[in-house]
């Protein structure tokens, strides 16, 4: 079982808390004008990192708010905890808003490296 | 000391052959679904020059770490479709490929412990029978007497109330399905390539021309990604991204015990499904950690809690001992479907998303996937299953609704 520091509570037993996914999601600013290909990607597309990630968890049997967390997806080492609002500490992690950028599902632009090297 | 002379090895069922400079196509991923879907490649569309490239040791991901359980009572047309031509081809297979891998047709219960369980069960029957799947829904005795050793109580904490029964249902021995299908690939001429990670992809505009590996550059004219936990690691190499997630899926194993459980009893409401092993070892699996993570291990309370209930159910296995537990890495779609699909990259093909059930649709992921790579479009079966859905909304809900242990 891991071991959370709830931002409001201090340390406490896993079984505490619910999952929330990726964080900084952001709600579309126009969701009148997405394409349904952006309406995927807002409903059904996130970041699935191997390493450092920024998750969303709530205390929901403690302070019953949600909170941030950088958590690595291969050890499970929680890295930072921080509220609601605030950016993920610097250097963790990729900001987030640049990885949710959407991605077309139609054939990608020609590139013109010619390679795409792994990460 | 002295050194006894040894046996000599026994026959190897497949070679080891060094990578090419180049194949029609490469399958990344050497588990069940990889190389069924070469065995397909070659079988049915006469493609023998291929390689299997696999980064660690063949079928040493989630095809030695799942629960065998082989079923197709799902509720949707399209599920009940490739999940049943699945379940036939489970039942020619052995004899096709000439290797008895003790496809136990033991059948498969999956019990209601509420109101709500009773009547999502009893119309999943009705639909089952409507599409040609064999299903009948069976009253707390008639659990009973199929399974015995069942606790149908009514003062327990979620009581029998019920279950729907498939008999042709039923479990494998996974480790020979996989050495299976890998000696009829060798026979065909598949190069399976062990130790040999997949480390980027060679495109020409958007089109993917060869892989990069831990053993050289191969050049290929098609790509087939069957890497399961690790299929976004994977895309994310080509420049795409896949609607999926990876959690740990936790199972256990007892010690071995004398054949007390006859058939594979599933609870989706309390999370665990058991059957008991051909060796004797009861099976268990339990539902997957909430959270994302590529681990292969989960967190301790799940197994507690699917013990716990295992244990309600089955007053007899109190004095079991675990023998061992594990993880797997499960990519979970939102809709609890499966993704047999063309890609956003030319000439590269996803075959990922099947979740927590990847076993049981081994053989017809191989069959539709191998005809998507050699045609370059959809079998009649995985049709429905391609990425466009989550686009058009024609998703194929099986959460909850499939019997699916979540």
């Amino acid at each position: 079982m891991l071991l959370f520091s709830c931002p409001n509570c201090g340390p406490r037993n896993e079984t505490e808390f619910h999952y929330g996914g990726q964080a900084h999601v952001a709600y579309p600013d126009q969701p009148g004008e997405l394409s349904d290909r952006e309406w995927a990607e807002y409903l059904f597309y996130r970041q699935n990192t191997k390493g450092l990630f920024a998750e969303r968890w709530v205390h929901s049997t403690g302070c019953r708010k949600w909170f941030n967390m950088i958590r690595d997806t291969v050890s499970y080492d929680i890295q930072a905890v921080y509220r609601m609002g605030e950016q993920p500490p610097e250097g963790l992690t990729a900001p987030p808003a640049a990885q949710a950028k959407s991605q077309p599902l139609a054939p990608a632009e020609a590139n013109p490296t010619n390679t795409s090297e792994g990460v | 000391m002295t050194t006894e002379h040894l046996p000599e090895h026994p026959d190897f069922l497949w070679r080891n052959p060094d990578p090419k400079k180049s194949y029609d196509a490469v399958i990344v991923g050497g588990g069940g679904h990889g190389l069924a879907t070469a065995y397909f490649l070659a079988k049915n569309h006469g493609m023998t020059n291929i390689a299997i490239l696999e980064k660690g040791w063949l079928a040493g991901g989630n095809m030695a770490r799942n629960t065998t359980i082989i079923r197709s009572n799902y509720l949707w047309d399209e599920s009940a479709a490739i999940y049943e031509h699945s379940l036939k081809l489970w039942e020619i297979l052995p004899e096709e490929l000439e290797y008895d891998f003790l496809f136990s047709q033991r059948g498969v219960m999956n019990l209601a412990h509420t109101l709500g369980d009773v009547r999502e069960s009893v119309r999943r029957v009705g639909a089952n029978q409507l599409n040609g799947v064999d299903a009948e829904w069976l009253d707390p005795k008639q659990v009973k007497e199929l399974c015995p050793i069942l606790n149908i109580n009514d003062n327990i904490r979620y009581p029998v109330m019920g279950a729907t029964y498939q008999p042709r249902a039923g479990i494998a021995k996974h480790d020979h399905v996989a050495w299976a299908f890998a000696r009829k690939c060798d026979e065909l001429g598949v190069d399976i390539i062990q130790n040999c990670e997949v480390t980027g992809f060679i495109k020409d505009g958007n089109k993917v021309t060869g892989v990069q590996t831990s053993r050289g550059t191969i050049n290929t004219e098609k790509v087939g990604l069957c890497a399961a936990g690790h299929s976004s690691v994977l895309a994310e190499m080509a420049g795409f991204r896949l609607p999926i997630q990876s959690h740990p899926l936790q199972a256990l194993v007892s010690e071995l015990h004398e054949p007390v459980h006859p058939t594979v009893v599933m609870s989706n409401h309390v999370h665990v499904y058991v059957s008991q092993a051909h060796k004797g070892e009861l099976v268990m699996g339990a539902g997957v950690d909430s959270y994302n993570g590529y681990g292969q291990r989960g967190s301790f309370h799940v197994i507690e809690e699917q013990m716990a209930a295992a244990v309600e159910l089955f007053p007899i296995f109190a004095r079991a001992h675990v023998l061992r537990t594990w993880g797997g890495i499960v990519d979970t779609t939102m809709d609890a479907s499966p993704i047999v699909s063309l890609s956003p990259v030319e000439n590269m093909f996803v075959n990922c998303g099947w979740g927590t059930g990847g076993f049981k649709g081994t053989p017809a992921a191989g069959l539709t996937f191998a005809h998507t790579i050699a045609t370059g479009s959809p079998h009649e079966l995985n049709k429905p299953f391609g990425l466009e859905r989550f686009e058009t909304g024609a998703l194929i809900d099986e959460h909850g609704a499939a019997a699916v242990a979540h």
